[in-house]
């Protein structure tokens, strides 16, 4: 290996990086504040990456129908709750289970856009919502389980979004446009335009997310809930409330890392899933806790990736998901105490 | 009938039917058998232990991989050349066990002292790794797979055809229930039932759950390879599809939908998703006019929907089904026998007024906060020493120092004559602390009796094998005398054989005691024991301990009934704010000012 492919190899490895960088963000995000191990949350990715690839090809991404069925589903489900004495918050369900699916709806059934803002746009609007009524459907009725029963929840829920995946999207992959061509040649090396542009929406995102959880009323409530549930609770902040927008913001972040990574990957219904998964081993580096060390870990994690790709293609996912091993007997080493569980 | 009839029964009555079964159904129900006893292992570590494993089908392709490169790859052949051909099976078969039990092992090492959410995902790494790992090795047929497996032998006995080979399946599947259902009625059951609850309070009893974990994640392991093994010489080809994540999570689900907790529940669970598998690739393609393994979603939505609104699985529902329509009749509870306590490990206890626990300058601080400051104590054996002090004083944190759930910033804690720093709180009831706790650790679901047999876990010796193999039943039989001697003791008899949740609050705290008199003690920290019982109840507690005290004990005891403690402590400690204000008889604390300012608040001094 010359210094010119490892430079190549440096320069792939963090752009990769920066989007299990995104995915270990939503998954600390939404751990920390409501337990959930969200295994699917690789299937937003290859949704609004698939969505995105349907609608630059002209057709009607068809994952809308499913949107809307969750968006019924849940109106019912509040209803029925509403019916039995439980006090439900209208005014969230109905921006989650009614304006933001209508929009979405206008936008892909009558507006189709053609400019890729507005593409975007509708694509967010279609993932977004997703998440919270997911959370209501699956989670919220376990509020109270065990982190090992809502687990086994998020692995069911990821084999019906796969599944659901392979049923609205087909089994092709897809690639798309990407949001810049430009290149640039330097000291013998390529750098594209599209992994600039993965890189600072993903700086942009993380001092997004920065700010919004040290600045805001409302993120400060979320990271209170990450805290301490029981005392968030006690202080006034609904347990429904952090759950609907962890899930909405780790919807979000991976509808945006799906839109950055597809102009470069082809990305199947369940490639979703092991770009998820890397983002795991990211957040594991970490303990499921310190977003820092998340990012530091997913690094670590594209670098790998990139690296071995080069030496054992055969190899690469074996190499990258064995980490996980020394990671968590690094982790077990400064654990000293049986503690019981939650 | 009873239980044990029924299952009978149904043993009985597939033997019967075996023979006229059609060949189709013949091979589905090898592979229910095969199924089941993966998820057998998966209801052992996810409904008894609290575990999880996405994986098993890895394991299940380990068992499968190691017998098929044995019989067919020409390697082994070579080394393998002085052996008659009929044995390579069964050098599989220990091969295929070998790997998967350090495979097991050694995730299961890297991640049993973490939380036990971190078991499940490196199952989902490794359950992910195996499936690239066996297709892109060419020496393993990489995704084509490895053909020409030879059928099994037994005795000169061809197993070629299912209808042969299905009763060995189903032979190794009932003898694995029979075993597990022996080790979970047994001593090492209780310890491991104590795992996915109340692993703190089974450190406290002397129990190493950091390896019982493991043990129960490589037995579960074990039981995948076998049925990896059985299943390669059933097919006689092997390739990586089978041994995909996708399928450890249907593993999984076998054993969510038939009930976690009961190894039946694997049965049925296996059962079920067989049958319903069979029918939805069949028609689900065919309703939506596209092709593609579907039945994955109403895998999927099923398992939700077993979660939210039943979620100990089908087999509860169907038991009580059985129940209620004069099926079965549980079986009353046996009494244990006395008189076979003499049989156990027995201690002696130190002379009256030699020094048990000390703690010299016990500093505890989290982050900024100073929560013990320098506390100095000990308890001789044969005396009461009451630790008292107002709601925040440090009790709680000092407890947690002086039996092993925590360590000290600074300071040392010593038991029986020994540095206690940075030993496990099964280290300190190895030395013969007995405790209880503040908020109760009670196994809820477990009668009083079980509950209290787990305190004499250490006084016994009889491991896995001998459990699962009825070898322990008169070491089992004192455990349990020993167990109602206490309970008996401490007047519960007649709850005996209640489920401990059902207790009221201030029964359940002298269950407690019963348990940690199991253990046979010489140091007894009683944790507000008085806390929640009635007058009549309060009395009986205190002649119990003042009679424990005669029996030389070393009783330490956190409480807030004054009145309880000062009728009944030869010492007191008073703690604020995390240091110790006053120390002496209870005469002399009554009188000190600082004591009396502490608790009616005023400038007294």
């Amino acid at each position: 290996m010359d210094l010119q492919i490892a430079l190549l190899l440096v320069q792939d490895g963090i752009v990769n990086g920066a989007i299990y960088a995104l995915m270990a963000l939503a998954l600390v995000l939404v751990f920390s504040v409501t337990r959930v191990i969200f295994i699917p949350q690789g299937e937003f990715v290859a949704y609004a990456a698939l969505a995105m690839a349907a609608l630059q090809s002209g057709k009607l991404p068809a994952v809308l129908w499913m949107l809307l069925a969750l968006a019924a589903v849940t109106l019912v489900v509040e209803a029925v709750r509403q019916a039995r004495g439980a006090e439900v918050d209208w005014r969230s369900t109905a921006v989650w289970a009614v304006v933001l699916p209508a929009l979405a709806a206008l936008m892909l059934l009558v507006v189709k856009p053609e400019s890729m803002l507005l593409q975007v746009l509708a694509v967010l609007l279609l993932v977004v919502p997703m998440g919270p009524l997911v959370y209501r459907l699956a989670y919220r009725p376990l509020a109270d389980a065990t982190v090992l029963i809502l687990l086994i929840v998020s692995v069911a829920l990821h084999l019906v979004m796969v599944g659901l995946g392979l049923f609205f999207f087909g089994a092709e992959g897809s690639r798309t446009t990407p949001f810049s061509e430009a290149r640039w040649d330097i000291g013998g090396m390529t750098i594209t335009g599209q992994s600039l542009v993965i890189l600072g929406v993903t700086a942009l995102l993380v001092v997004g997310m920065f700010f919004f959880f040290e600045r805001t009323i409302v993120g400060k409530a979320l990271r209170a809930t990450a805290i301490n549930r029981v005392g968030a609770r006690l202080m006034g902040i609904p347990t429904s409330l952090s759950g609907d927008l962890s899930f909405a913001l780790a919807a979000l972040i991976g509808a945006v890392s799906g839109l950055l990574i597809a102009p470069v990957t082809t990305i199947y219904y369940d490639t979703g899933f092991l770009i998820g998964l890397k983002g795991f081993v990211a957040a594991i580096v970490g303990g499921l806790g310190s977003y820092p060390l998340a990012l530091a870990g997913a690094l670590l994690v594209g670098l790998l990736e990139s690296f071995s790709s080069f030496w054992a293609s055969a190899f690469k996912e074996v190499i990258v998901f064995t980490l996980i091993i020394p990671v968590l007997w690094w982790r077990s080493l400064n654990t000293h105490h049986v503690e019981d569980e939650e | 009938m009873k239980p044990l009839h029924l299952v009978i029964a149904f043993i009985v009555l597939l033997a019967a039917a075996w023979g006229f079964l059609p060949p189709f159904t013949v091979t589905l129900l090898c592979y229910i058998g095969l199924y089941s006893m993966v998820a057998v292992g998966l209801v052992m570590l996810t409904g008894v232990g609290g575990m999880t494993s996405f994986g098993q089908a890895a394991f299940v392709g380990l068992g499968a991989y190691a017998t098929a490169w044995i019989c067919t790859s020409p390697q082994a052949a070579e080394l393998l050349g002085a052996l008659p051909k009929g044995v390579y099976p069964w050098v599989g078969l220990l091969l295929g066990l070998a790997v998967t039990a350090l495979v097991a092992w050694v995730l299961g090492a890297v991640t049993l002292r973490l939380s036990g959410h971190y078991l499940p995902l490196g199952t989902i790494a490794w359950g992910l790794s195996l499936y690239y790992v066996f297709g892109n090795l060419q020496s393993l047929g990489g995704f084509t797979g490895l053909s020409g497996i030879p059928p099994l032998e037994l005795f000169g006995l061809s197993l070629a055809s299912p209808r042969v080979l299905g009763v060995v399946i189903w032979a190794v599947l009932l003898l694995a229930i029979w075993a597990l259902h022996n080790l979970l009625d047994s001593r090492e059951g209780r310890s491991i039932r104590a795992l996915k609850t109340g692993r703190l309070m089974a450190e406290s009893m002397g129990v190493d759950t950091a390896q019982q974990r493991i043990k129960l994640f490589v037995l579960a392991a074990l039981l995948a390879a076998v049925s990896g093994w059985l299943y390669a010489h059933m097919q006689r080809f092997v390739n990586p599809t089978p041994f995909n994540l996708n399928i450890g999570i249907e593993y999984l689900f076998m054993a969510v939908v038939g009930g976690s907790g009961h190894l039946w529940g694997a049965v049925l669970g296996a059962t079920l998703i067989t049958l319903l598998k069979e029918q939805l690739q069949d028609w689900l393609p065919r309703l939506l006019g596209a092709t593609g393994n579907f039945e994955i979603v109403v895998f999927g939505l099923l398992m939700l929907l077993v979660l939210q609104r039943a979620s100990t699985g089908l087999w509860p529902l169907l038991a009580d089904a059985m129940r209620r329509w004069g099926w079965v009749r549980p079986e009353p509870p046996t009494h244990p026998l006395s008189g076979a306590v003499a049989s156990l490990e027995q201690r002696t206890l130190p002379p009256a007024g030699e020094q048990v626990l000390q703690a010299q300058k016990v500093t505890k601080r989290f982050a900024g906060l100073v929560a013990n400051n320098a506390v100095d104590m000990d308890v001789r054996a044969g005396e009461v020493h009451a630790l008292i002090g107002p709601n925040g004083a440090g009790k709680s944190t000092f407890f947690n120092m002086i039996s092993g759930v925590d360590d000290p910033t600074e300071g040392q804690v010593r038991l029986m004559g020994q540095d206690m720093q940075g030993k496990p709180s099964r280290a300190f009831a190895a030395l013969g602390l007995g405790r209880t706790f503040q908020h109760v650790r009670l196994l809820g679901e477990r009668s009083v009796l079980d509950n209290v047999a787990l305190g004499a876990h250490r006084r016994g010796h009889k491991g896995w094998v001998a459990s699962m193999l009825r070898l322990d039943r008169a070491e089992e039989a004192a455990v349990l005398a020993e167990a109602m001697r206490q309970i008996e003791r401490c007047g519960l008899a007649d709850v005996a054989h209640t489920p401990a949740a059902s207790l009221p609050l201030g029964q359940q705290r002298i269950v407690e005691i019963a348990r940690a008199l199991a253990g046979q003690p010489a140091l007894l920290l009683l944790d507000e024991p008085a806390a929640g019982l009635r007058h009549l109840e309060k009395q009986s507690l205190a002649a119990l301990l003042t009679q424990l005290r005669a029996e030389g004990l070393a009783i330490l005891v956190v409480e807030h009934d004054m009145e309880f403690v000062m009728n009944l402590a030869d010492r007191i400690t008073v703690l604020e704010f995390g240091t110790v204000i006053a120390h002496g008889t209870p005469a002399e604390v009554q009188a000190n000012p600082r004591v009396i300012a502490a608790y009616l608040g005023g400038d007294v001094l």
